[in-house]
């Protein structure tokens, strides 16, 4: 019956999204944000360890949502450990070009093997309304790195 | 009279004729027939038919009402109560003409009790505003419950906020039912002035005891408004035998067009109440240093109002009253009952609230899948259900639950569609195991 849904629900985003990677809360983090959906309900609160290096050293989340949100928040706890912030940054916007479009047109510059890890998530472009719950945690990030203090939303 | 004066006698011709043919179906309700009058239920989503389990979001619009509004634009539209020429004449007419409808619809005792508002939440933030700054005084509450829609919430915080009017909140029972002691409780010291209540909650489905609701309010000296906007759709609301002293609804889920609602209020209360908003037409006399404001209902009705929404809506109560609110309520009872015998026993879903008077709205959870991704297969089936927590997030607090998914019913739904949701939400949950 949902079989051609299997493009949007990969078994790698069902896997992430029962069995979130790095979800617990950081003691002692450097950096903290909190994001939200209003509209779906989606929260989480992320956390990011820095190394004398400025590098992200150690990064994890907590939250409720759907496997999209789940699933995007845990792939990216993976993607941008041992990242510089303005890595990060860079990736957070081509994440966004990537759920927004299910392109990345110009991914193949840099941080290459990242994206295609973070492709699984490209099939949310098919559905506007679920773009945003891929979207949270890397705007959460960006706000926690950011340090504004402002909860994140992608609304 | 021509044009649009024939809209309401089409309308009532062609759902009628709904009815008389389905001498078949059971208790005389022809669904089949019914559905030929909403032109958007017979196109196809993603390759499927669709089947449109949103109606207590908004509903879809029949046939009658779209051409009504088509032909007020076409042959008789003006802005109404302001020119004295014909058009403005045969415009201000069929706006005084659906008034008169709303009122015959609630059995109100005079269409002077009808105010048009924009939506239901309009019409409550007018009552917030004129009876709750202008009637209530600092010191007494207002008293809503844990279902509110937010449109029934709000409000009332803002207004506690701004006035110093104490807001108290009275229980939802497990199953979902308003706790009538607890309501009793909040209202025994005689300060609260007005108990604001839904008259079916939008996530549970829940039909509340209004009438002893206006009992109660009453003995304790409250004023009782009903928030009608799931409620009238599904039932014959008569605000006479209620005994409620506000009563509000919106014309786009009862099958008519956005940007209108009501609010009936009994005449001595609206008289006793200051004006809202301040403009043209709600007043009588105007001069630099004031104005006298105009009698009710125009009083609250400033600006140019939604006149054709107000056709529409015409048109739609002509609709739902050709085929008679009794068939419709007898109609939806059977696939409430339908819809709990299919989907009460599907392994690890959850529905919200139990309880002994419902109609047809029902909010579940499955165990293994989150409301956002269940509603994303759901559509992929060609099925349209509300995901979220539906404007009603310290309910789902209550509930203990993030959010839910949510299928309402109209008078268009089917049991087919009720057995292929059922279906579909067994086969999501092997989805996501």
């Amino acid at each position: 019956m949902f079989d051609d849904l299997r493009d949007l629900y990969q078994e790698v985003i069902l896997d992430h999204g029962r069995k979130p990677r790095n979800f617990r809360r950081l003691e002692e983090a450097d950096r903290e944000g909190r994001g939200d959906n209003p509209m779906c309900g989606d929260r989480m609160q992320l956390w990011v360890k820095l190394a004398p290096d400025g590098r992200l050293a150690d990064i994890a989340f907590q939250g409720k949502g759907c496997a999209i949100s789940m699933a995007s928040a845990s792939l990216m706890t993976e993607t941008v450990r041992g990242k510089t912030p303005d890595e990060a940054r860079e990736l957070a916007g081509k994440f966004r070009e990537l759920a927004m479009t299910g392109q990345c047109p110009e991914c193949g510059a840099s941080l290459e093997e990242e994206m295609e890890r973070l492709q699984v998530l490209g099939g949310v472009a098919e559905f506007p309304s679920r773009v945003k719950c891929a979207t949270l945690a890397w705007h959460t990030l960006v706000a926690a790195l950011d340090g504004n203090g402002k909860e994140a939303s992608s609304e | 009279m021509s044009g649009a004066a024939e809209a309401p006698a089409v309308a009532a011709s062609a759902a009628a004729a709904s009815v008389g043919a389905g001498s078949e179906a059971a208790g005389g309700f022809d669904v089949a027939r019914i559905r030929q009058d909403f032109p958007i239920l017979s196109q196809k989503v993603r390759g499927k038919d669709l089947v449109f389990l949103d109606s207590g979001a908004s509903a879809q619009k029949p046939r009658a009402v779209i051409e009504a509004m088509t032909r007020m634009l076409e042959s008789r539209y003006a802005n109404v109560h302001r020119g004295a020429y014909f058009l403005s004449e045969s415009a201000t007419e069929a706006y005084e003409a659906a008034r008169r409808a709303v009122a015959g619809f609630l059995n109100a005792a005079s269409e002077r009790e009808i105010v048009f508002t924009g939506s239901s939440t309009a019409a409550i933030n007018l009552v917030a505003h004129s009876y709750g700054r202008g009637v209530l005084k600092p010191g007494q509450a207002v008293l809503v419950s844990e279902m509110e829609h937010h449109a029934n919430l709000v409000p009332w915080q803002m207004l506690k906020a701004a006035q110093g009017i104490e807001l108290r909140v009275a229980r939802v029972t497990e199953a979902g039912e308003l706790d009538l002691a607890d309501v009793e409780a909040k209202l025994a010291d005689g300060r609260v002035g007005l108990f604001a209540v839904t008259h079916m909650s939008n996530v549970l489905g829940t039909v509340t005891p209004a009438e002893r609701l206006a009992h109660l309010a009453h003995a304790h000296g409250a004023k009782l408004l009903l928030d009608g906007s799931q409620a009238a759709v599904h039932r014959r609301v008569d605000v006479q035998a209620l005994g409620c002293d506000f009563y509000v609804f919106t014309g786009h889920k009862l099958y008519g067009p956005t940007g209108i609602g009501v609010l009936w209020a009994r005449l001595g209360l609206l008289e006793q109440m200051p004006p809202f908003l301040g403009g043209g037409d709600m007043i009588s006399e105007v001069t630099l240093e004031g104005f006298l404001p105009a009698p009710v209902p125009a009083k609250f009705e400033a600006g140019t109002p939604p006149i054709v929404e107000a056709i529409g809506l015409h048109a739609a109560i002509d609709y739902v009253q050709a085929i008679g609110m009794p068939a419709i309520e007898a109609h939806e009872r059977r696939l409430v009952d339908h819809a709990m015998a299919r989907l009460a026993p599907i392994e690890g879903l959850r529905l919200l609230g139990r309880a002994q008077d419902r109609g047809g709205v029902f909010a579940f959870a499955l165990d293994n899948a989150h409301a956002h991704d269940l509603a994303t297969l759901l559509d992929r089936v060609g099925i349209a259900v509300r995901s979220g927590r539906h404007c009603a997030e310290p309910l789902h607090a209550r509930f203990n639950v993030e959010s839910t998914c949510r299928a309402s019913f109209g008078l268009y739904t089917t049991e087919d569609e009720v057995d292929y949701l059922a279906e579909a939400l067994g086969k999501a949950r092997e989805f996501f195991r």
